[in-house]
């Protein structure tokens, strides 16, 4: 293999293979592409064939590449291959321009592996280098120059068809490189750190240079550590510290001690926020069915049968804004090792995703400098979810998608994983004298730095910088480490576990030996290639990895298991007795560090946090001037409009368990409120999935915005059949830079009502995550996101056979409206539709709601409800219009029977504010005439008086009628209307 | 007879390896489940059964294309013993990553181990789009004995790469005329599909093929999905169900396994 000669500017040292479609055969890439430029307004091209290409080494033969092009790389049917010696130029062909993508030296490409591998197994008996690279052939427009079409279509391109940050682009010329990276000849050992001596200004430049993250407190606690054992440190000691101290993997800010202080009033201090606040009420709860809450890798609760069930939701901003494909791509594979990892390993059963990003119709013009446009970044994340998730054979089941100017810099990506796991696998210990195995992928520069990385602020430079950081997954090899783990487990072939994520090995080995000690012998670390300095394979982010804690005894089993599955495993090192964390290479110490003082030696600095509310002016809520197009308006609103276009390319039937799908009703296209799961045959049981999030009312008010977003996730669970008293919930908070006392302080106040809200419903808060630095600098301005708390909930649901679906689903039958409706359109979207920015923030009555979802529930197992539908955004004109198109019925809507509203403003509309108030904890009810005494029973007998108020009937007709409260007829449209408009917006 | 015995075989990527060994199992059939590097080690194990069966997934990530690396080692090691096994009657199975494996090794239009002999391609979905949904098939009058001709019933599918494509008109025409085309999507009521009730643009609206033998059948969708009650995403407004469609259709299969095995011209 010949991977040294420098590439010639024209040319590649390497066979080329080119893959090209027969003539007349249908080309949807070809065609897609060209699209993609239209809608970037380049029209310099009147077709777009696409191909793709390998590159294989120059030592071999023609008679072996032919073979490997006939044999592996063309489809008999539908292609036809060109195959280039090492140097030889395509032929031009007049009028066309090439335009050819293919990732830079060292950039994961899981094609490549693949191709390496078979190569192996099948035609050579060798190791063979491989590469790929993507063909577009654009025949120019008549009468345009060459020239003038290929720098259009350079520009063009690296918007469209590439990610330049780890993609080589070539426009019209042919030279790509060829082979691994070029071994930069680092040494490999003992780098020694001059620290001792610097003084503040030396120590925060020493922070910056090494992209350690570390505050100026930090580097003094560290410097003051190693001038009392008297030596300088490594760079590999540096290192370990900054990750583990990173705010991604300690969440110094959140378990932090913070002094808050609202609207100038009496200071509240805290020790550590989060303990104090979101895990207070899990432990005031108490709930006997909780396994493991908070210190393990996910949050695991009781099901069924002698199984739990465990979840955990990730964030993944930042490397989503830099590269959303392979950032979300890799942050749902990193939530599924949380689940691989969790106690001795659970089975992930199924995914979830949230996406918070600009506007799909910013003007390109408004998007800042360094930022990729919305519509791209959405694509991406929804592109890197749907090849992960799919490949990995899990369903993506639940999710949501929200909007707003102030994400296009810090778009954020939430993704989840739930697992089942036999309950004797919940719990894990490591044993000294264990060997410290490590399985899966070999290690690379992939996302080095990524932990630290991600606890900055983004700027317009970090596109370009932060290409390391990146890492690109390889779902396949975490499908193989999957296979391989939990048959391991099932051998006993182990006894702890964790996940390779954020800090690499550095963290994860640190993590694990913290109770006992460690030492580490990295010349055992499978390598992608030579070049990596020792701290690097350390602290390396690259991908699909698993730690284990193998009984010495155990090993050769272990090794076997994994040859057959095709995954390495390499025995790296051993757990010890000695209190340290120690790290050799090539002969030398590169780490060795007290763990008492890594793990405890972090300074906890005090906080400054404030809040002043803002002045909510109560203005009256105006009709509209017409019901019918105002409702036609909210369907087709950003945040209400049908994800179907992405529902539809995740598989959620995959592991064939799905009882209650994403998308509901006759026409499968209308939004379901949660989704609901039977993962065990031995159950009737079954587990529902929902989520939830209000971040514009968060601006407003944070205390009611994240009582409203816990509201939200059990209203989509208990509406589907889950059980209130057997609902976990997870937070995840994204907020703007929390070392500003106004972004902090929000953040106290979001905190502060998770506690309360958890305690009053009794659901306790299992597992969680923050990212705190969402801010996106251009120049000398910042854009922050609005506070973004996502929750998500998961519940037990008793029985599935009760499970109920949102669409109507038989002319006759009562419609009720569960919970009282008061003056809440702040931040609604109605108010946004008018552009008013008023009114009150939806937030539960703690001492009514839980009472309602536990009547509401008795009233679902008692086979009293034939459909329910969570109110949510745009209230109940939209709950009802989605619950009739979805049943393929009319409703007729009356709102004579509804209480007033309370607290309405003087001049308020009441029609209005009962049809598109965004109060919480509400439900439209269908129930069979026959069983509307039993189903009102439900509540009376609760004390909850005639809460359930009867708002109409489902009709045999195909139209939605509502009349007002005084009898005025109000909206009467047909319901193909009200879906056409609700699958009207951007459609992917 | 005694119980069937069916392989189902997996490799990395393959991902509906539990719902079908639960479904062959279910239809009352032994199930072995083995990684592909296991049978290369001990192809023995195809001698002793009757269903041999390629699940869903994503093999090798669809990598080169989907079901291409699998299908290209499986023939490399084990060409002599498929072809001996469908000489003998033996079942074949293979369900979307599964039919992609059956059509690149050539085992459908009987282009074994002779690639440019190749007639039929499972490629990119006309949208360009993995599209999951569910859809309706009709049973062809066919040479498969395991299915019912006219039977319509709901699937889901979930697939990126499930276009069939043929070579040219002769060889649509010769899978009709030889008995081969299996599957079609049919609209609710039997009617011709458009887009999406077929959700991928195949020729024809073919959703399923088997060998000229009619013993080796490959689909795209996944009737495997579709065993529970409560997997038909209209089960909340049908009447009480005890079973999903999926489930008889790998009844007929098991019991096609137990009948003697027919002789192959």
């Amino acid at each position: 293999m010949t991977s040294t000669a420098p590439p010639t500017p024209s040319t590649t040292d390497a066979w080329r293979i080119e893959i090209h479609k027969r003539p007349g055969t249908k080309d949807p890439a070809g065609h897609k592409s060209l699209e993609a430029l239209a809608e970037l307004g380049v029209d310099v091209a009147r077709a777009c064939h696409a191909g793709h290409g390998y590159l294989l080494p120059p030592d071999l033969d023609r008679e072996e590449v032919e073979r490997v092009a006939r044999d592996l790389f063309t489809d008999p049917v539908l292609e036809v291959a060109t195959v280039l010696a090492p140097g030889e130029i395509p032929a031009a062909a007049p009028g066309r321009v090439r335009v050819l993508v293919a990732k830079k030296p060292g950039v994961m490409d899981p094609v490549a592996e693949s191709i390496k591998r078979v190569l192996r197994r099948t035609l050579f008996d060798r190791e063979i280098h491989a590469q790929t690279f993507q063909l577009f052939t654009f025949e120019v427009s008549e009468g345009l120059h060459l020239e003038q079409a290929e720098a259009e279509l350079e520009a063009a391109a690296a918007r469209a068809l590439c990610n330049t940050t780890i993609e080589i682009l070539r426009v019209g010329r042919e030279d790509l490189p060829f082979g691994a990276p070029k071994d930069a000849g680092t040494k490999r050992g003992r780098v020694e750190v001059a620290l001792l001596e610097l003084d503040d200004a030396g120590l925060e430049g020493l922070s910056v240079e090494g992209q350690l993250s570390l505050s100026l407190e930090e580097m003094r606690a560290v410097q003051a550590h190693f001038k009392g054992l008297g030596h300088e440190p490594s760079a590999g000691d540096l290192e370990t510290i900054a990750q583990t101290w990173s705010e991604h993997c300690k969440h110094k800010t959140f378990a932090g001690r913070v002094e808050f202080q609202k609207d100038g009033g009496e200071p509240e201090r805290f020790e550590n926020l989060l303990k104090e606040t979101v895990a207070a009420a899990t432990f005031a709860i108490d709930a006997p069915w909780c396994v493991s809450v908070f210190h393990d890798n996910a949050g695991i609760i009781e099901f069924d049968a002698g199984y739990d069930i465990s979840f955990k939701v990730e964030t993944h901003n930042h490397p989503s804004a830099i590269d959303p494909y392979g950032g979300a791509g890799t942050g749902i594979g990193g939530v599924v090792r949380d689940i691989l990892g969790v106690g001795l390993g659970a089975r992930p059963i199924a995914n979830t995703d949230a996406f918070f990003v600009g506007p799909m119709d910013m003007a390109p013009a408004d998007v800042p400098k360094g930022c990729m446009h919305p519509k791209r970044i959405l694509r991406g994340v929804v592109a890197g979810v749907r090849d992960y998730g799919n490949r990995m054979g899990i369903p993506t089941i639940s999710g949501g998608l929200w909007f707003d100017e102030r994400y296009v810099g810090n778009p954020l990506v939430y993704a989840g994983t739930i697992g089942l796991a036999p309950r004797k696998y919940a719990h894990k210990k490591v044993h000294p004298g264990d060997l410290v195995v490590t399985l899966g992928g070999a290690v690379g520069r992939d996302g080095i730095h990524g932990a630290t990385f991600s606890s900055i602020e983004l700027t317009e430079e970090s596109e370009e910088d932060s290409a390391a950081s990146v890492q690109i997954g390889n779902p396949i090899e975490e499908k193989r480490v999957l296979d391989a783990l939990l048959q391991a487990r099932d051998q006993d072939l182990f006894r702890s576990l964790t996940d390779c994520g954020a800090g690499g090995l550095s963290s994860a080995v640190g993590e694990m030996g913290e109770e006992c000690g460690v030492e580490i012998d990295l010349d055992e670390v499978p390598l992608k290639y030579p070049g990596l300095a020792s701290h690097d394979i350390w602290i390396s982010e690259a991908q699909e990895r698993m730690v284990l804690g193998v009984p010495p005894d155990k090993l050769d089993a272990l090794l076997e298991l994994c040859a057959v599955e095709g995954v390495e495993a390499k025995a790296i090192g051993s757990f010890n007795e000695s209190g340290r964390l120690v790290v050799r290479d090539a002969g030398e110490t590169i780490v060795d560090l007290d763990m008492e003082f890594l793990h405890e030696g972090t300074p906890r600095p005090l906080r400054k946090a404030e809040w002043t509310s803002p002045e909510i002016t109560a203005e009256p809520v105006a009709a509209p001037a017409d019901h019918g197009r105002a409702l036609l308006e909210l369907m087709a609103a950003p945040d209400i409009q049908s994800r179907e276009w992405l529902v539809r390319q995740y598989d959620h039937e995959v592991q064939g368990n799905l009882v209650v799908k994403p998308l509901v009703g006759v026409g499968a296209d209308a939004p379901g409120n949660g989704s609901v799961l039977k993962p065990l045959a031995e159950s009737p049981k079954g587990v529902a999935v929902g989520c939830g999030a209000n971040p514009r009312q968060g601006l407003l008010d944070p205390y009611a915005m994240a009582a409203a977003s816990i509201d939200e996730a059990l209203r989509n669970v208990v509406a589907v059949g889950g059980d209130p008293a057997r609902t976990a919930i997870l937070d995840n908070f994204s907020w703007g830079n929390c070392q500003k006392p106004d972004r902090l302080g929000s953040l106290v106040l979001a905190a502060k009502a998770c506690k309360d809200v958890a305690i009053a419903f009794g659901t306790p808060f299992i597992s969680g995550k923050d990212s705190l630095n969402n801010e996106y600098r251009v120049g000398d301005q910042t854009i922050a996101i609005p506070p973004t708390l996502f929750v998500s909930a998961m519940s037990v649901v008793p029985d599935v056979e009760r499970a109920v679906t949102m669409d109507a689903k038989e002319p006759g039958s009562r419609l009720y409206l569960v919970g009282p409706t008061d003056e809440d359109l702040g931040a609604s979207h109605y108010l946004r539709l008018t552009g008013q920015n008023a009114g009150r923030v939806p937030q539960p009555d703690l001492e009514r709601a839980p009472k309602v979802f536990a009547a509401l529930h008795a009233a679902i197992l008692a086979g009293d409800v034939r459909a329910c539908h969570d109110l949510s955004e745009g209230g109940l004109a939209v709950a009802a219009a989605e619950m009739a198109f979805a049943g393929g019925l009319g409703i007729d809507l009356d709102l004579s029977g509804l209480h007033d509203p309370a607290g309405l403003t003087q001049g308020s509309d009441l029609d209005t504010v009962l049809l598109y108030s965004e109060t919480t904890t509400r439900f439209l009810v269908e129930v069979a005439v026959e069983r509307a005494g039993d189903f009102e029973l439900h509540f009376t007998g609760a004390g909850l008086g005639d809460i359930a108020r009867p708002v109409g009937e489902v009709t045999a007709t195909d139209r939605l009628r509502v009349h007002g409260k005084l009898g005025t007829a109000l909206i009467d449209l047909p319901t193909a209307d009200l879906r056409a408009a609700h699958h009207s917006g951007f459609q992917g | 007879m005694s119980t069937p015995r069916a392989l189902v075989l997996r490799n990395a990527g393959i991902n509906c390896d539990a719902e079908t060994v639960r479904a062959l199992e279910g239809a009352g059939a032994d199930v072995d489940l083995l990684h592909l590097t296991t049978l290369i080690r001990e192809p023995g194990r195809l001698d002793d059964c009757q269903i041999l069966v390629i699940p869903g997934g994503f093999s090798h990530g669809d990598d080169i294309a989907a079901g291409r690396i699998f299908a290209t080692e499986l023939v490399h090691a084990l060409r002599g013993e498929l072809q001996a096994y469908v000489a003998r009657g033996g079942i074949g199975l293979g369900i979307c990553n599964g039919f992609q494996v059956l059509v690149e090794a050539g085992l459908i239009d009987g282009s074994l181990g002779d690639r440019a002999a190749r007639t039929i391609a499972l490629t990119d979905n006309e949208s360009l789009k993995y599209e999951c949904r569910w859809v309706h098939l009709q049973s062809q009058e066919s040479a498969c004995p395991f299915l019912v001709p006219g039977e319509i019933f709901p699937t889901p599918v979930a697939h990126a790469e499930g276009r069939l494509a043929v070579r040219d008109d002769q060889v649509l025409a010769d899978l009709y005329a030889n008995g081969q085309v299996a599957l079609r999507y049919v609209t609710a009521d039997g009617g011709e599909a458009q887009y999406p009730e077929c959700p991928n643009g195949a020729v024809d609206n073919i959703a399923g093929l088997c060998d000229p033998t009619g013993r080796v059948l490959g689909l795209m969708p996944h009737p495997e999905r579709n065993l529970l009650p409560g997997n038909h995403p209209l089960w909340t407004r049908l009447g009480k169900r005890t079973k999903g469609e999926g489930a008889a259709f790998f009844e007929r299969i098991v019991d096609v396994a137990k009948a003697p095995t027919p002789a192959l011209s």
